[in-house]
């Protein structure tokens, strides 16, 4: 059935665009303003349409006008709800997206920012499969977190969102598609398994040694810290767990990452072995720099250091 | 903001306790209306289930489960069968809806559950009008939506939290909204001129007047004080001693009860003199009988209705719903001058072998008084007046010989004793006779000009035929209580009443029923003629199906064009700062302080500030909160310039000191 429905969906859209003319991506901020909201009824309300149709035929059999009044008032109201629904939607603004981070085959975060004029409730939001419904009141902000889902690495388009409520009765949905043109880019996959970069001096003894006369400080705990660096006795007398920071020391030595050394091997290969490494040395913390094709980055560390490597990753052609 | 648990199947996720509780008073409200006519026992059954099923969901959400839920459904089905013998038609059939509903609330878990059973619900309201469709049920019946649209309401996600007082007036209005379209569908949804199926099931045995009158089947009568009809008069009303109904005339009697005789057709109409007449309007509430009461004495029969041979008025068809006819009646009358000797045989008969001592009595008496058939009546009714009787409406049983337990033991009851026995005893003294029953009295509604008449007001007197003036009408219970006609069957009634109809309730229950005649008149009896007849002011006299269908139409548009305008109608994201500031300007102005144009907020309020004293801190404040909201921040808290526009719409500015 679901299959089916999205074949007659992409036919519409083939042949009538005028119909989905908002199916283009278009710029933010973006209004949904009435020549885009569209009104259908839902399941539930044509279920009660029958029965008001019962009723109506009842009353009018039985003549019985107070029960005629009553059909008439619940039908009004049905319809009153229509205009209701429609005006949930009617002038709700997105304002801006926020795109988290995420590594090609994961969701990536989107944060949705709607701000809206007048009190709205019961708003629904649905972005391929992830769907969120929120409420927001008079000149208000709402921040929303969606998932998308990613395949590959690079740029890659925004899905179209769909914007429903069936607020207040639930027997009418209006909805309106939302196509933002913005683009978000995805990391590239990290490899699972593969050989360390080869960095000059990486003895461990000799980092101990080194590492031993020239701690710096405590710091919490962070993943990725590695076991031996906790500072088990000062740990003991606080809440969290405590690290031995090295960073300062400056003495481990750092990695420098080359597209040209990893010759032997394609092109995606090479990216998500730079990937794994990038990671690697984001984890210990470790100062490195990365030689890419057309794109050099100096040494450096820390996590504005990592995602300015992990995007030059993504965008390689 | 809330994630919605199952984003895509919404219909199959799990309500919360709040759309439950909804969903439970919903039905509680449905199983209330319906409560007066289903079985006690099956009512107070079905609200136990109701009760533990919601008890029960609060400790635990979950179905009840099947091996529960399939007997009660059976045993339902086959109670419903036990006690009405079928499940078809309008009592069983509301029976098992009502008992469905309640077991649907067992196994309401999701949405989808909870949306089958408010739409049931909803059904299950109108079918209470069914019922009863006077103004309070209607009204009650439609406040039972309210909790409904709430239930609706609390299944939608991502609600602002709100108070109940604010959902009950959103979803009010939701029906206010609603009421204009709803009235105008109301005019013009075509009425049937036939009913497509099988028409109402007579309602059961409804109080009212019969054609036969045996001692003690006035009781349920005259404590039944529903409307039984009202009369508007063209003019004054008669005085209080005048305001015989008539309905019923009953000339045979069987020594237990008075009968009707049926009617026959080579019967002439009794001939008729009259002297003063009035004429009036009667709105009928339906009797499922065929006789029209008309004030003593009617000239004519008002349209589809026959005069009989005694003057009562009987209408072609038995009248199930309230009907309003017109008719002219004499006051002051002769009837029937000349007897025929089968009328006068007829007003003579009695059986034999029966009171004894009455028959005896009324020898006694035509002994004493010779010809004077008059003075045998004033005799009989002294008797009455004088002899120790009175008026109660729970009299002592009566024996084989009614008549004489009574006249001479007993000597209590009400007007159908008093009736009964005066015109056997007339009978036996050879005056002809009869029974006729009626209402008597009623309330005048000074509110709207129109009289009340109660099923309480029910009476019965007796028409004796005298030489040269035909019949006359003698009321004995008049001799024993006065009071029973000139101030109604409740006050003769006296300290027999119920707690409930005490007399400044009962009052204001009588003015009352203005608002409830207009809803008979307006509402209840707008059928398909009054609906042809709806155009006459416009200068259509007979609107058919085609032109309401297409003013329907024409008017729905006009309403649907009317909330696209509300819908579509935004009001200007307005600088609510600025807005406030210009009100405290008007305010200011009114006083004579205008603001120059030149002239900022700071010299203007100072100013301000300096003209009226009496407030100057008042206005300092307002000043200091405006600079602070204009331009100390760039964009200021929505809350803080609701506070000042509230500030500013409530300072009065006092008079100025110049």
């Amino acid at each position: 059935m679901a299959p089916l429905l999205q074949r007659a969906q992409q036919l519409a859209e083939r042949r009538l665009p005028s119909l989905t003319r908002y199916r283009r991506a278009e710029k933010l901020p973006i209004e949904l303003h009435r020549r885009r909201i569209y009104i259908v009824p839902t399941g539930f309300g044509l279920g009660f349409s029958v029965l008001l149709l019962v009723m109506l035929v009842g009353a009018l059999n039985y003549a019985n006008n107070a029960a005629l009044l009553l059909t008439c008032l619940l039908g009004a109201a049905s319809a009153a709800s229509m205009l209701v629904a429609f005006r949930d939607l009617d002038g709700l603004r997105l304002g801006h997206i926020r795109a988290g981070h995420a590594v090609a085959g994961q969701p990536i975060e989107l944060t949705f920012a709607f701000d809206s004029s007048r009190l709205r409730q019961a708003i629904r939001v649905e972005l391929g499969r992830d769907a969120t419904a929120f409420a927001i009141d008079a000149g208000a902000v709402v921040h929303l977190k969606l998932m998308m889902p990613t395949t590959r690495r690079g740029w890659q388009p925004l899905a179209r969102l769909r914007v429903w409520s069936s607020w207040p009765l639930g027997l009418f949905r209006a909805w309106s598609w939302l196509h933002p043109e913005q683009v978000v880019l995805v990391w590239p996959r990290p490899e699972e398994a593969g050989p360390p970069p080869v960095a000059p001096a990486e003895d461990a003894r000799h980092m101990r040694l080194l590492q031993g006369d020239e701690l710096a400080a405590l710091r919490e705990y962070r993943v990725g810290d590695p076991q031996r660096h906790v500072a088990w006795k000062a740990s003991a007398r606080h809440d969290n767990l405590l690290v031995k920071d090295f960073e300062r020391a400056q003495n481990r030595p750092q990695w420098q990452l080359d597209w040209r050394r990893l010759d032997g091997l394609d092109d995606e290969s090479r990216i998500s072995r730079l990937a794994r490494w990038v990671n690697e040395a984001h984890a210990q913390q470790r100062h490195f720099s990365l030689w890419l094709p057309g794109n050099i980055i100096a040494n450096g560390s820390g996590p504005e250091h990592y995602a300015h490597c992990m995007n030059a990753l993504a965008q390689l052609p | 903001m809330k994630r919605v648990p199952h984003p895509k199947g919404t219909v199959d996720a799990p309500i919360d306790s709040r759309a439950f509780d909804l969903l439970s008073a919903t039905l509680a409200l449905v199983l209330a209306l319906h409560a007066s006519h289903l079985p006690w026992w099956l009512s107070a059954a079905l609200a136990l289930i109701l009760g533990w099923r919601w008890w029960q969901r609060r400790q635990q959400t979950g179905r009840v489960p099947a091996w529960l839920k399939l007997p009660m459904l059976a045993l339902l089905t086959l109670v419903v069968i036990a006690w009405y013998g079928s499940i078809f038609g309008r009592e069983p059939g509301t029976a098992l809806a009502v008992g469905l509903l309640v077991l649907k609330l067992l196994e309401s878990e999701t949405e989808r559950d909870a949306r089958v059973g408010i739409s049931f619900a909803c059904f299950a309201l109108m079918v209470a009008l069914l019922f009863d469709q006077g103004l309070i049920a209607t009204l009650v019946v439609a406040l039972g939506l309210l909790p409904a649209l709430a239930t609706l309401r609390a299944l939608q996600p991502a609600r602002l939290p709100s108070s109940a007082r604010r959902t009950v007036m959103s979803n009010l209005g939701l029906l206010f909204a609603a009421l204009p379209l709803a009235l105008l569908a109301f005019l013009l949804v075509p009425r049937l001129s036939t009913p497509l199926w099988g028409a109402p099931s007579p309602r059961q045995a409804t109080t009212g007047l019969s054609d036969s009158m045996t001692p003690g089947n006035f009781t349920e009568l005259l404590t039944d004080d529903h409307p039984a009809m009202r009369v508007s008069f063209d003019g004054p009303p008669p005085p209080a001693d005048l305001r015989y109904f008539r309905a019923y005339v009953m000339g045979y009697y069987d020594g237990r009860g008075w009968h009707r005789r049926p009617p026959d057709p080579r019967r002439a109409v009794a001939a008729i003199e009259a002297s003063a007449s009035v004429s009036y309007r009667i709105t009928l509430q339906p009797t499922r009988q065929r006789v029209l009461p008309t004030l003593d004495m009617p000239l004519q029969a008002p349209a589809q209705a026959q005069l009989q041979p005694d003057r009562e008025v009987l209408a072609d068809k038995i009248v199930t719903e309230a009907i309003s006819y017109a008719a002219t009646s004499a006051s002051r009358y002769r009837l029937q001058a000349v007897l025929d000797p089968a009328s006068r045989q007829r007003g003579l008969q009695l059986p034999t072998g029966f009171n004894p001592r009455t028959h005896a009595l009324s020898a006694q008496w035509r002994q004493r008084f010779g010809n004077d058939d008059a003075a045998i009546v004033r005799a009989a009714l002294a008797l009455f007046h004088d002899g120790g009787f009175r008026y109660t409406l729970a009299p002592a049983p009566l024996g084989r010989d009614s008549i004489d337990d009574f006249l001479f033991s007993t000597q209590e009851g009400f007007c159908e004793h008093y009736a009964s026995s005066f015109t056997v005893l007339m009978r036996a003294a050879g005056i002809p006779a009869r029974v006729v029953t009626g209402y008597q009295g009623g309330y005048w509604n000074k509110l709207a000009d129109y009289l009340l008449v109660r099923n309480s007001d029910a009476h019965a007197w007796s028409e004796v035929w005298l030489a040269g003036r035909g019949w006359v009408r003698a009321d004995p219970t008049a001799a024993v209580r006065p009071e029973r006609v000139t101030l109604g069957a409740a006050a003769a009634a006296g300290d027999q009443r119920d707690w409930y109809r005490n007399d400044w309730l009962q009052d204001v229950r009588n003015r009352w029923d203005v608002v409830n005649r207009w809803w008979d008149q307006a509402v209840v009896g707008f059928d398909a003629l009054r609906q042809r007849g709806l155009l006459t002011p416009f200068g259509i006299r007979d609107t058919d199906t085609g032109m309401l269908g297409l003013l329907l139409a024409i008017s729905s548009v006009l309403f649907v064009a009317l909330g696209l305008g509300w819908a579509l109608w935004r009001r200007e994201a307005r600088d609510q700062l600025r807005a406030a500031m210009h009100r405290l300007e008007r305010k200011l102005a009114r006083r004579g302080i205008t603001r120059r144009s030149s002239e900022g907020p700071q010299h203007y309020l100072s100013r301000a500030a300096r003209a009226l004293p009496a407030q100057r801190h008042e206005l300092e404040a307002l000043m200091n909160l405006y600079l602070s909201l204009r331009y100390a921040q760039d964009h200021p808290s929505t809350e803080s310039v609701r506070a000042f526009s509230v500030a500013v719409r409530e300072f009065r500015p006092l008079d100025v000191v110049k």
